[in-house]
């Protein structure tokens, strides 16, 4: 490893024989949530034969609440993800509901996840932005790795650091509200929830909502402003087409609590529209590969190999009509007519999607806050029981599935859950190819070039954390491949 | 913190079986972040690009230890940091996903990536570039000795400030009974 700086700012480039080709690894990838590595292979040249993102931690959440009543899911699926709690809660709590045969929730009800959710939206987009990644779009992708973070930030431009972390904790406080903590709290129960908002509340989140909407508003600017003055490199860096996968809402807004599940090719064209939820098997299965604990999903009527899709803000965005809340559309309209679209499949056009979504949840919570069903006491419905229930939602990060099955005595016998990151496997594993290809091929490897790739995985916003703990079971092919590669075996399963 | 020029403070933080909730609860100091950055540089952390533990003054793990890995790390931590911190109820129980600890590893992993346990082992994941699993996901204390184990899944924002503002001015961390928390 003669060429690698391999003390460079404290980063290990890890390098080993591996037969003809030579390892690189970046291990932990840094700022981003949860554990993962890269591994590059490469050969004598230099040149980029393999690039892999692994999920190195194995979990099986869905064995063990196999056996815990189904009421605890809610809170308990939270230890999922520290970043996202509020998604799992809510997707759990919309399965639970299914079981509780709450087909439609007190208008109170449904408000009230819907404020914890947007609040949700907005922490997580803001710190994933301000906290995450805003270092490597303003100082520059290989600027100096001890600079690269929010410290460095705080220092260069103070005012942005600030604005961030501002916006995360209005989040956060509007998660405090309607669920008693801002990290891993109750408000969600199977048919509704168990608290609404005060007066006093609502007045508090009232004063803090003309900033969050302003300083949302200039952070979109501000990712246009980055394309702008270096649109060759934001529209071709890691750049690819992918078909898209998200929920939207029947008259096709943009709805990130509820909806049925749309896919669309590279091009737009619909794949899929209108469909419903509960039996997501019929459109989506998944594979798995021997070097990552994370599972491969792809589109059923498509197949595996060309099947697969991005989830995300960047599929949000490009592919409902419309976001129903003025200044968000106005966005998103400037964002789709951009220099001929091509934000849309740029992997960094996901910031700046991020962004036009955070500025949507800050206004989305401004018209709830307003809304006196926030403060309704009509909290809980029941129904018909059920034996199974399937809640999905448009997490931070993308479309989060929910599945249980629960037996007589209210216990849980079997459960998957399909996470955001996941649905982006195959998505990041081509992001990191495209750039190690570029930008690495041949080239003295330098901890600002590996940066590159972390860029490009960071653009996903990944939540290695969901990924590791939560692992899919019950749609599921297996691949039986030979040494030289080739197909032995094919096993689907649903 | 405001006082004369007091020495600065290395801090090191990570999370290994954790859900990085800890980590959350950290940042929800808000803007008291700033005032922390005055006396406070980063080491590794997830919020750095340094992927390597540093010689450091304090270290705060969040998770458990559920892979060989997470050994390593935690190992790592404790010969550099002077104070290690078990910060959480993961850090201090293995937590929820100790939950597995009463289950066979092998079972389990058959039962995600296989969906008949009678099918081929194939589908397993078993890269060498993948940690190996342990047994059971074990408590931060029962590998390395640690300084202050602080409750809470997680703990609080207020409560992870207290400790840090108490070290930082030199003395042991004193938590009042309403910082005390075990949800
Ligand atoms: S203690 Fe709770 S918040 Fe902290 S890592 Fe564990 S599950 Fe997450």
């Amino acid at each position: 490893m003669t060429d690698f700086p391999s003390s460079a700012a404290g980063t290990e480039l890890e390098t080993a024989r591996s037969g003809e080709l030579r390892r690189v690894a970046i291990d932990p990838l840094s700022r981003v949530e949860g554990h993962g590595k890269v591994t590059l292979l490469l050969d004598d040249e230099g040149r980029v034969q393999q690039a892999r993102l692994h999920i190195v931690e194995f979990r099986g959440f869905e064995k063990f609440i196999q056996g815990r009543p189904y009421w605890e899911v809610p809170v308990m699926v939270q230890r999922l993800c520290g970043i996202c709690p509020v998604s799992h809660h809510l997707a759990a709590a919309k399965a639970c509901d299914m079981i509780v045969g709450a087909t439609t929730l007190t208008p109170a009800a449904e408000k009230l996840r819907r404020l914890m959710h947007y609040g949700q939206i907005l922490q997580s987009h803001a710190l994933h932005f301000f906290h995450l990644s805003s270092p490597d779009l303003l100082f520059g992708f290989d600027s100096d790795a001890g600079r690269r973070n929010i410290v460095g930030l705080a220092a260069a431009h103070p005012e942005l650091a600030r604005r961030g972390v501002l916006l995360r904790k209005v989040g956060q406080e509007v998660i405090r509200m309607t669920s008693g903590k801002r990290v891993h709290g109750t408000g969600a129960i199977p048919g509704g929830v168990n608290r609404n908002l005060s007066a006093v509340e609502r007045q508090e989140l009232r004063g803090m909502l003309p900033d969050a909407i302003r300083w949302s508003r200039e952070a979109v600017q501000l990712v246009r402003e980055l394309f702008e003055q270096n649109l060759p490199l934001y529209r071709e860096f890691a750049t690819f087409e992918a078909n898209t996968l998200s929920l939207v809402r029947a008259d096709g807004a943009m709805d990130l609590y509820h909806g049925d599940l749309r896919a669309r090719d590279a091009t737009g064209g619909m794949l899929l529209d209108g469909a419903d939820y509960a039996e997501y098997w019929e459109h989506i299965l998944e594979e798995v590969k021997p070097w990552s604990y994370m599972k491969f999903p792809f589109l059923r009527r498509i197949g595996p190999e060309h099947g697969w899709y991005r989830v995300g803000p960047l599929s949000r965005v490009t592919s409902c009509d419309f976001i129903p809340t003025p200044l968000a559309e106005f966005e998103r309209r400037a964002f789709v007519e951009f220099d001929d679209g091509c934000a849309a499949h740029a992997t960094l056009g996901f910031h700046w999607a991020r962004m036009i979504e955070m500025l949507h949840a800050a206004e989305v919570i401004a018209e709830l806050v307003e809304d006196d069903d926030v403060s309704g006491t009509e909290l809980v419905v029941r129904g018909t029981r059920a034996q199974r229930g399937v809640g999905v939602i448009e997490a931070p990060r993308g479309t989060l599935i929910h599945h249980y099955r629960v037996d007589e005595n209210d216990m849980v016998v079997r459960a998957n859950l399909i996470v955001s990151t996941t649905h982006n496997n195959q998505s990041m594993n081509i992001a990191i190819r495209e750039v190690a290809r570029r930008y690495l091929d041949g080239r003295t490897l330098t901890e600002g070039l590996l940066n590159h790739i972390e860029v490009a995985v960071r653009a996903f916003d990944p939540c290695l954390s969901c990924a590791t703990h939560a692992l899919g079971q019950m749609p599921l092919a297996i691949e039986l491949l030979a040494a030289d590669g080739s197909l032995v075996d094919r096993l689907l399963r649903h | 913190m405001s006082d004369a020029p007091l020495p600065r403070v290395r801090l090191a933080t990570t999370s290994l079986a954790g859900c990085f909730g800890c980590h959350m609860s950290l940042l929800d100091i808000d803007e008291r972040l700033f005032p922390l950055l005055e006396r406070v540089d980063f080491d590794r952390s997830p919020l750095t690009d340094i992927k390597h533990c540093g010689a450091c003054d304090i270290g705060m793990i969040e998770g458990g230890v559920c892979n060989a890995e997470n050994v390593h790390v935690l190992r790592e931590f404790r010969a550099s940091c002077k104070v290690l911190i078990a910060l959480g109820a993961c850090a201090i129980t293995g937590g929820l996903p100790a939950q597995r600890n009463h289950l066979d590893l092998g079972l389990c992993l058959q039962e995600v990536y296989l969906t008949e346990p009678s099918l081929a082992t194939g589908g397993i994941p078993n890269d060498p570039e993948l940690p190996l699993p342990l047994d059971k996901v074990y408590p931060l204390h029962e590998i390395v000795r640690i300084d202050y184990f602080i409750p809470g899944c997680p703990p609080s924002a207020d409560t992870i400030w207290k400790v840090l503002t108490d070290l930082l001015a030199g003395h042991t961390p004193h938590l009042p009974e309403r910082l005390i928390r075990y949800d």
